[in-house]
């Protein structure tokens, strides 16, 4: 994988927290990383339902250009968005799906990774809400692009600290099913 | 500053600033009269005042005060206003307006400065005419009036000041006549002492555009038919007449929290970090 | 790992807001409008644990009057909007002109005509900017491409509105306003902050509220001080009394323009990158600079001599600064996000204005690498 930029779009459907752990993910890298990030989505009626997008550069290097236009990591969540963003995945690249939500349909020139992420969370804990915080540990159990612990300081600054062992929970179990396909 | 001393008027114009521009028989120089001798007997600091207006012949009359004086654009009074007392909440806030500026092109920040409670004093000196443009007929002239926008008459319907301020909100209202000199300066008292958006409708003649257009006669005329056309709320005088314009004070609301008050709470909340 | 508590990955709206406090702002009046929501939302929550004030006004006219206002009582104040709201704004910026009062303005810019792209990208509002409300006079207005930038032109954006009484006007676009990088909030002292003038003139004495000093500079004195004086959008004399003397028209005109364009190397910021050389010149500013920088990087590694100019004041236009940085380019390029309205200013800057070219995106996306690479080509007669 190229790794001078690494480029990613999340997607998935409004209320799945795609746009926050994108957030979180960039944030982590910035911050207790010293790493470059950006990250930007799309705004308007698709926030509110609909495919919804966020992109996200990490990089060493200044990050100019904060679209992406060939990601070489998708995260699809639903399978609306699937079928809109997988045709721009970069060749050679990561897709990966939750496979209750997504059937893939034709088959990329990519590494295809579809985990059942939902179904752990439901399973395990029992809350939708750390979904997205489950796919963000699988993403970086696969991937290695930030460390567990980064994620955790964010998320230590941004959730009430009630919740912290359930979300700890969640990204251990994507990391788990993350390490096993990677 | 003391109530023993004589109220004179040198002390609260600004000579510099004399001759006025308002024509020979005009009402605005008695609200003037009013409003400087309530701030004299108020003992008010000078310093302590401030005068925003907007665009029109009643708005000059912040120019000519010796108080801190805010002459902005038409309509838009009341927005500054708000800017100048909820950053200095100590001021206090007097704004003079038309009744164009105030209810016509100003008609959205006069029911929000009510809605919000802020403690600004809002006079409207209705001549029920745009003076300054040369006589349009404006939101207070009501039907059936001649104005040079009006050659058929009017047909556009009046707002009712007093009604309007109280639904919108304001805690003070009052409303006098530039013929009830006195009495305009009893208002102006309690609705500058008065903790909350206070509103004095003041009916001023215009004898200039207004009258010459409705054939109302002279100044002298015309504030006479103030004396004969208006009486105190409740008069017996309205069962036969009920078309008889009401003076008085028809809301007096001290329980309503004002807005620089209310924002202060805020402050106090967002210091022990708690939002 | 380095301290962190200075770093933020934050939204180009919350870099502003940073920036606002530290130049010291206590006072915001808006009305909420996207692209810019976002810094009305953080000043809410922020100005009031500093003892500041935030108020929500019924329109963006409100708004802007409630700045005015405030600012008089000496605070430190600004309002943020989008076109539509920008649009409304014009009379009572005008009368800031007039009036000389310190303010600043972000119009975080989004896709127009009218309600036009709200959501999306534009750069349409320069001319607005400059042009705006009616008659003569001047303005400043600033921009930047990361949010480090975002903050110190916010900082700046204080400092020149209390230097010249003036508005302000920050020129931020959807893409800056909404993405999210790192900020790292420099350290008190760091960044220059210009606080407020203030008369020296005694109580008792004559202050004259519009008699500049030697220096051209106007002191002021709050609105609940010792000195009470008249504020007007009327052309006045020295004490804010109303006059339409030719004289003191024609004189208080001169002032209002002199003061900025006297003062345009003070006030005019830019950055340069692999200009020095340069046989090609890209001229971009805000977002669009991110992909002029992006392309100029990657040709530079293929050898080709290629630079930017990277504009961060754009009124009053930096007109030598562009003639000097293009005096020996082939040929310049402006990017940017609207039909070609710094490409203007810039032909009439250059001596060789048959050699600028407009390489645009007019669709509500941010103008990418590659559109630019396509314009070039044409430009070297390549072809596409």
């Amino acid at each position: 994988m190229e790794t001078e930029r690494i480029r990613l779009v999340f997607s998935g459907s409004g209320g799945q927290g795609v746009i926050t752990a994108a957030i979180i993910l960039a944030k982590a890298a910035v911050i207790f990383e010293g790493k470059n990030a950006t990250q930007s989505q799309s705004y308007g009626a698709a926030a509110r339902g609909g495919a919804t997008r966020s992109d996200v550069l990490i990089s060493e290097q200044d990050i100019l250009f904060p679209k992406v236009i060939q990601p070489n990591i998708l995260i699809s969540l639903t399978q609306e968005s699937y079928n809109k963003f997988a045709p721009i995945l970069r060749p050679g690249g990561l897709l990966l799906m939750d496979n209750r939500y997504v059937t893939m349909e034709k088959k990329v020139a990519a590494n295809h990774v579809a985990l059942p992420m939902f179904d752990t969370v439901m399973k395990e804990i029992g809350k939708p809400i750390v979904f997205n915080i489950c796919m963000l540990g699988t993403l970086i159990g696969l991937t290695e692009l930030v460390k567990p612990e980064s994620i955790l300081k964010v998320l230590e600054t941004t959730i009430p600290r009630d919740f912290m062992d359930m979300n700890k929970k969640a990204l251990e179990l994507g990391m788990e099913l993350g390490a096993s396909e990677a | 500053m003391s109530t023993n001393k004589e109220f004179d008027f040198k002390n609260y114009v600004r000579g510099r600033y004399f001759p006025h521009i308002w024509c020979p028989g005009c009402g605005h120089g008695i609200v003037l009269g009013a409003l400087l001798r309530a701030v004299h007997e108020l003992e008010l600091d000078k310093n302590n005042i401030v005068m925003t207006s907007g665009i029109g012949c009643s708005s000059r009359i912040s120019g000519y005060v010796d108080f801190h004086s805010l002459h902005t654009i038409h309509g838009r009074a009341l927005a500054f206003a708000t800017g100048v007392k909820l950053s200095r909440p100590n001021l206090k806030a007097i704004v003079p307006m038309g009744d164009g500026d105030a209810l016509a092109i100003g008609g959205n920040h006069f029911i929000h400065a009510a809605r919000r409670n802020i403690d600004i004093t809002a006079i409207v000196m209705n001549n029920r005419i745009y003076g300054m443009t040369g006589g349009q007929f404006s939101p207070l002239s009501g039907t059936g009036k001649k104005a040079t926008t009006a050659p058929y008459t009017t047909i556009d319907n009046n707002f009712d000041v007093v009604e309007l301020a109280k639904a919108a909100g304001a805690s003070f209202v009052a409303r006098s006549t530039v013929f009830h000199a006195s009495e305009s300066k009893e208002y102006l008292k309690k609705a500058i002492m008065h903790k909350g958006f206070s509103v004095v409708e003041i009916l001023s003649q215009c004898p200039t555009y207004y009258g010459r257009k409705n054939k109302e006669g002279d100044a002298a005329t015309m504030m006479e038919g103030y004396r004969k056309n208006t009486v105190k709320i409740g008069s017996k005088k309205l069962d036969t007449n009920p078309d008889l314009i009401q003076r008085g004070i028809f809301v007096e609301d001290t329980d309503r929290p004002e807005y620089c008050e209310a924002y202060d709470e805020i402050i106090e909340t967002a210091m022990k970090g708690k939002a | 790992m380095t301290n962190t508590s200075n770093i933020r990955f934050i939204q180009g709206n919350e870099a502003c807001v940073e920036g606002a406090l530290y130049a010291g702002i206590n006072f915001f009046a808006g009305y909420p409008i996207t692209p810019s929501t976002e810094i009305a939302e953080h000043l809410a929550q922020r100005l009031p644990a500093i003892g500041g004030k935030f108020i929500q006004m019924e329109d963006e006219i409100a708004s802007m009057a409630a700045i005015i206002g405030a600012s008089l009582t000496g605070s430190k104040v600004m309002t943020a909007t989008s076109g539509p709201g920008f649009s409304l704004k014009q009379e009572a910026l005008g009368y800031a002109c007039m009036a000389e009062i310190p303010c600043v303005i972000a119009n975080v810019q989004r896709g127009g005509p009218s309600t036009g792209n709200p959501t999306h990208v534009s750069q349409g509002d320069v001319n607005q900017a400059r042009w705006g409300t009616h008659g003569d006079h001047s303005i400043v207005a600033l921009t930047a491409s990361n949010h480090q930038d975002v903050f110190k032109m916010t900082v700046e954006a204080f400092n020149i509105a209390e230097t010249y009484r003036t508005p302000v006007v920050l020129l931020f676009d959807e893409v800056i306003g909404h993405m999210r990088e790192k900020l790292e909030i420099p350290e008190r002292g760091e960044l220059p902050v210009v606080d407020r003038l203030r008369t020296s003139v005694p109580k008792g004495v004559d202050y004259h509220p519009y008699l500049p000093r030697e220096d051209g500079r106007l002191p002021m004195s709050d609105f609940g001080a010792e000195h009470r004086y008249n504020v007007t959008g009327l052309f006045h004399d020295m004490w804010g009394f109303p006059n339409n003397d030719p004289q003191v028209v024609s004189d208080l005109l001169r002032h209002l323009v002199d003061k900025i364009e006297n003062n345009w190397e003070n006030i005019c910021f830019y950055k340069e990158h692999w200009l020095d050389d340069a046989d090609y010149v890209l001229i971009s500013y805000g977002s669009s600079a991110r992909s002029a920088k992006h392309i100029a990087r990657n040709r530079r590694k293929r050898g080709m001599k290629i630079g930017v100019l990277e504009l961060q004041t754009i009124w009053p236009f930096p007109t030598e600064i562009v003639r000097e940085k293009c005096a020996n380019a082939k040929a310049v390029m402006v990017v940017e996000m609207n039909m070609g309205q710094v490409v203007t200013q810039v032909k009439s800057a250059v001596d060789h204005p048959e050699k600028v070219f407009l390489a645009n995106r007019i669709d509500g996306q941010l103008i990418s690498p590659t559109d630019i690479k396509t314009t070039l080509r044409m430009i070297q007669g390549k072809g596409v």
